[in-house]
C-alpha cells in the first residue's frame, strides 16, 4: 500500500502552492473587501493552465486524474474558494456535459477554448422550484425546424454573468419527465432571447456572483443538443456526481488555511499573561480540527483514487461530500471561537471562510440529499 | 548556445529544522524540499537566454532520488533535459567533492555557459561554483545581478553586487556565473509545462559512469569533518514596558534600540 503522490503530482502540488502563496493568498483579503477578482490574476490562472486541468489532452487540456484535480483544488481553496469556483465550470460542471455527451464537432468547437480559459462555462439545472428536487424543473424546450425554443428561468447559477457557454437542462417531453423527458443543450451567451437576470446577493462566496438566467423564446440551434433528446437527466446526474469529490478537496484546503491561521493566532495572542495556546480549551479545539482535517484528506484522496481506478460507487462520493462539508463547518466555527472578537470582524480572513463554508453543505446536493443516497446504498446491501 | 544550470534541492526556507539525536545531521522526515531559491534565478536566466539566442539548456543535480522533484520543476519551467548524479558514493561530499562530481557530469557536455545560484540556502558556503570553475578551467563571475550578452554571443557584461555599489565585469565564454536575487523574476512552472516535463529525459549518472573514483567524492574525500550540529540558541524574551507614561516608555525603547540592540 502506498499513499504517496506520484512525482508529477508532487511537482504540481508544489507549483500550485507556491503560486497560491506568492500571488493568491496576498490578495485574498482585498478581494473579500472589494468583491472583485483582479483581471491580471484571472489571466495568470489561464496562462498557467488552470482552466484545463481535467480536459483530455486531445482537446488541449492536461487530462489530469481525479487525484490531481483534488490536489489543485485543495491548494487553490486554501488561498480563497473563489479561485476554485472560477475554474470549476471549465474543469467540471460546465465542460463535463460536452465531454461525456457531446459529439465530436461539439467537443472540437468548445473544449479546446475552455481548456485555455478563452471561454468560461457553467451548468444550469437549478430553478426556483427545483432545488434538491431537480426533477421538478419547468424550463421548456420545443423543437421548431432546425432550432429549439427555450422558455423559462434558472437561478443560483454561479458565474453565469461572466460565462460564455452554458449547459442547460430543459424539459422536452412533459409526460416522460426525468425518464427520458429532459434534454441538455449548449447555449451561448449571445443566443437570441437569453439574458442574465438578477445577480443574487449571497452570504458568502460573493466575489463571483450567483445569477438568474432568463430564457424568453430563446433560440438554440438544434445541433447544440447534447447527446440524444431525453439524455438530459443522465447528463445532469453524471455531471453533478463528478463534482462531489471536489467539495471534499476544497474543504480540506479551507481547513488547512484555518488551522494555520489559528495556530499562529493562538501562539501570539496573549491573554492573562500567556499565549492562548497554553490553554487546554484552545489546545483541544486545535486537536479536534487537526483530526477532522486528517479524516477529510484520507476520505477525499481515497475516493479520488478509487474513482481513477474506475470504481464509480456513487455513495462514496456522497460520503466524502457529506463528511467534509460538515467538518469544515465545525472547523470554521471553532476558528471563529479561537480568534474571538477578531474572528467575527471583516478585517480578518476567518469570517469570510466561515460564511463560504456554510454554502458547501447546500450546493451540489445538500447534506440531506447525500444522506439519502448513502442510506439507500446501505439498505440495499 | 549550450547552457548548464547546477541545481541543488534544499529544505524550504520555512521548514522547521530539527537535529537528529546523534547531532550528526537534520531530521529529513517531514521536511519540505524545494529547489534552492537562488537556483531559480539561474534556471530563469538560462531560459531567457535560450528564448533569445536559441540553444539547449541542461540541468545537473547531485543527490538522492528525491532531488528529481526539483529537477522536474526546472524541466517544467522549460529546461530541456537533466543529468542526475546519483550514487551512494556521492553522499556526504564536501564542496570540493560535489564540484568534482558536477565537473565530471558537465565536462562532456561542453557548455558555453554554466549558471549556478549564488549559494545554497542550507549550508550557505557559496563554494561549489568557484571550485567548479577552477576544475573546468573557466573564468567565474559571482553574485551577478545583471547580465548583458556581448554582440559576439561569446561573452557577457555582468554587474555584480559588492559592498556599497556594483562592479561591472566582462567575461568570455565558456564561464561560470552565479546568480543573485534581482537578476530576473523566475517564472512559475505551468501545468502544461509540468506535463511536458514528464517526457523529458533525466539521465542518471553513477560513480562508474562519471569517470571518478571512490576517493574523489563522498565522505572519504571530504576535507571537512563535521563534529556536530548545534541548534540555534533560544531567543531571549523581549522586554515589555507598561504602566508608565507613553513618552517615557518610548524614550526607554529608543535608548535600548540605540545602545543595546545597536540598530538605530
Amino acid at each position: 500500500m502506498n499513499f504517496d503522490l506520484p512525482e508529477e503530482l508532487k511537482v504540481i502540488r508544489e507549483a500550485t502552492r507556491k503560486f497560491a502563496e506568492k500571488e493568491l493568498i496576498p490578495i485574498s483579503q482585498h478581494m473579500e473587501e472589494t468583491k472583485v477578482m483582479p483581471a491580471e490574476i484571472i489571466a495568470k490562472l489561464k496562462e498557467l493552465g488552470y482552466f484545463g486541468i481535467v480536459t483530455p489532452v486531445e482537446y488541449g487540456g492536461m487530462g489530469l486524474s481525479n487525484v490531481g484535480h483534488c490536489v489543485i483544488q485543495e491548494e487553490l481553496a486554501r488561498a480563497n474558494l473563489a479561485f476554485c469556483l472560477l475554474i470549476s465550470g471549465n474543469n467540471g460542471i460546465g465542460s463535463m456535459g460536452i465531454l461525456y455527451f457531446g459529439n465530436e464537432a461539439q467537443k472540437q468547437k468548445y473544449l479546446p477554448r475552455m481548456a485555455t480559459g478563452e471561454l468560461l462555462s457553467c451548468f444550469a439545472l437549478t430553478e426556483p422550484n427545483a432545488g434538491s428536487d431537480a426533477a421538478a424543473i419547468q424550463m421548456k424546450a420545443e423543437k421548431k425546424g432546425d432550432q429549439y425554443i427555450l422558455n423559462g428561468m434558472k437561478h443560483f447559477i454561479t458565474r453565469a454573468d461572466i460565462s460564455d457557454v452554458f449547459t442547460v437542462i430543459a424539459v422536452t417531453d412533459k409526460a416522460k419527465r426525468q425518464k427520458g423527458g429532459f434534454s441538455a443543450f449548449i447555449v451561448e451567451k449571445d443566443a437570441p432571447g437569453f439574458k442574465i437576470g438578477k445577480l443574487q446577493d449571497s452570504m458568502g462566496s460573493d466575489i463571483l456572483h450567483q445569477c438568474e438566467m432568463i430564457f424568453e423564446d430563446c433560440e438554440v440551434p438544434a445541433e447544440n443538443l447534447l447527446g440524444q433528446e431525453g439524455d438530459g437527466w443522465k447528463a445532469a446526474m453524471r455531471v453533478l456526481e463528478e463534482g462531489r469529490l471536489g467539495q471534499g478537496a476544497r474543504s480540506c484546503g479551507m481547513a488547512r488555511r484555518l488551522i494555520d491561521l489559528c495556530v499562529d493566532h493562538a501562539n501570539t495572542r496573549v491573554q492573562f499573561g500567556k499565549p492562548i495556546a497554553a490553554n487546554q480549551a484552545i489546545q483541544w479545539m486545535l486537536a479536534d480540527m487537526a483530526v477532522e482535517l486528517y479524516a477529510m484528506q484520507c476520505m477525499t484522496y481515497d475516493a479520488a483514487w478509487r474513482l481513477d481506478q474506475g470504481d464509480r460507487t456513487q455513495a462514496r462520493a456522497s460520503k466524502v461530500k457529506l463528511f467534509c462539508t460538515e467538518a469544515i463547518g465545525r472547523i470554521a466555527d471553532r476558528a471563529v471561537q479561537i480568534f474571538g472578537g477578531m474572528g467575527y470582524m471583516r478585517e480578518a480572513p476567518i469570517e469570510s471562510i466561515y460564511r463560504e463554508a456554510r454554502a458547501l453543505r447546500i450546493y451540489e446536493g445538500t447534506s440531506e440529499i447525500q444522506r439519502l443516497i448513502i442510506s439507500r446504498d446501505v439498505l440495499n446491501k | 548556445m549550450k547552457i548548464v544550470v547546477c541545481l541543488k534541492q534544499t529544505p524550504d526556507t520555512e521548514a522547521t529544522i530539527k537535529l537528529t539525536a546523534d547531532k550528526q545531521g537534520i531530521e529529513e522526515q517531514n521536511i519540505k524540499w524545494v529547489m534552492n531559491p537562488y537556483d531559480e534565478y539561474a534556471v530563469e536566466q538560462a531560459l531567457r537566454l535560450k528564448e533569445k539566442h536559441g540553444g539547449e539548456t541542461v540541468v545537473v543535480c547531485m543527490g538522492p532520488d528525491r532531488v528529481t522533484e526539483a529537477m522536474r520543476t526546472a524541466l517544467a519551467m522549460g529546461m530541456d533535459k537533466g543529468v542526475h548524479l546519483k550514487d551512494d558514493a556521492f553522499a556526504h561530499s564536501d564542496a570540493t567533492g560535489t564540484a568534482k562530481a558536477l565537473a565530471a557530469a558537465i565536462k562532456p557536455l561542453s557548455p558555453d555557459l554554466i549558471l549556478c545560484g549564488r549559494q545554497a540556502i542550507d549550508w550557505d558556503m557559496a563554494q561549489v561554483p568557484a571550485i567548479l570553475a577552477e576544475l573546468l578551467d573557466m573564468p567565474q563571475v559571482t553574485v551577478v545581478a545583471k547580465m548583458e550578452m556581448g554582440a559576439d554571443g561569446k561573452s557577457a557584461v555582468c554587474n555584480r553586487r559588492i559592498e556599497g555599489g556594483e562592479e561591472v565585469v566582462e567575461v568570455k565564454f565558456p564561464a561560470v556565473l552565479t546568480c543573485d536575487k534581482g537578476l530576473n523574476e523566475p517564472r512559475y512552472a505551468s501545468l502544461p509545462g509540468i506535463m511536458k516535463a514528464k517526457k523529458k529525459e533525466i539521465k542518471p549518472l553513477g560513480l562508474a559512469e562519471s569517470g571518478l573514483s571512490a576517493n574523489d567524492v563522498g565522505k572519504a574525500s571530504s576535507k571537512v569533518q563535521i563534529l556536530e550540529y548545534l541548534p540555534l540558541p533560544e531567543r531571549p524574551p523581549g522586554k515589555v514596558f507598561k504602566e508608565q507614561e507613553t513618552p517615557d516608555m518610548v524614550k526607554q525603547v529608543v535608548k535600548l534600540l540605540r545602545e543595546e540592540a545597536k540598530i538605530i
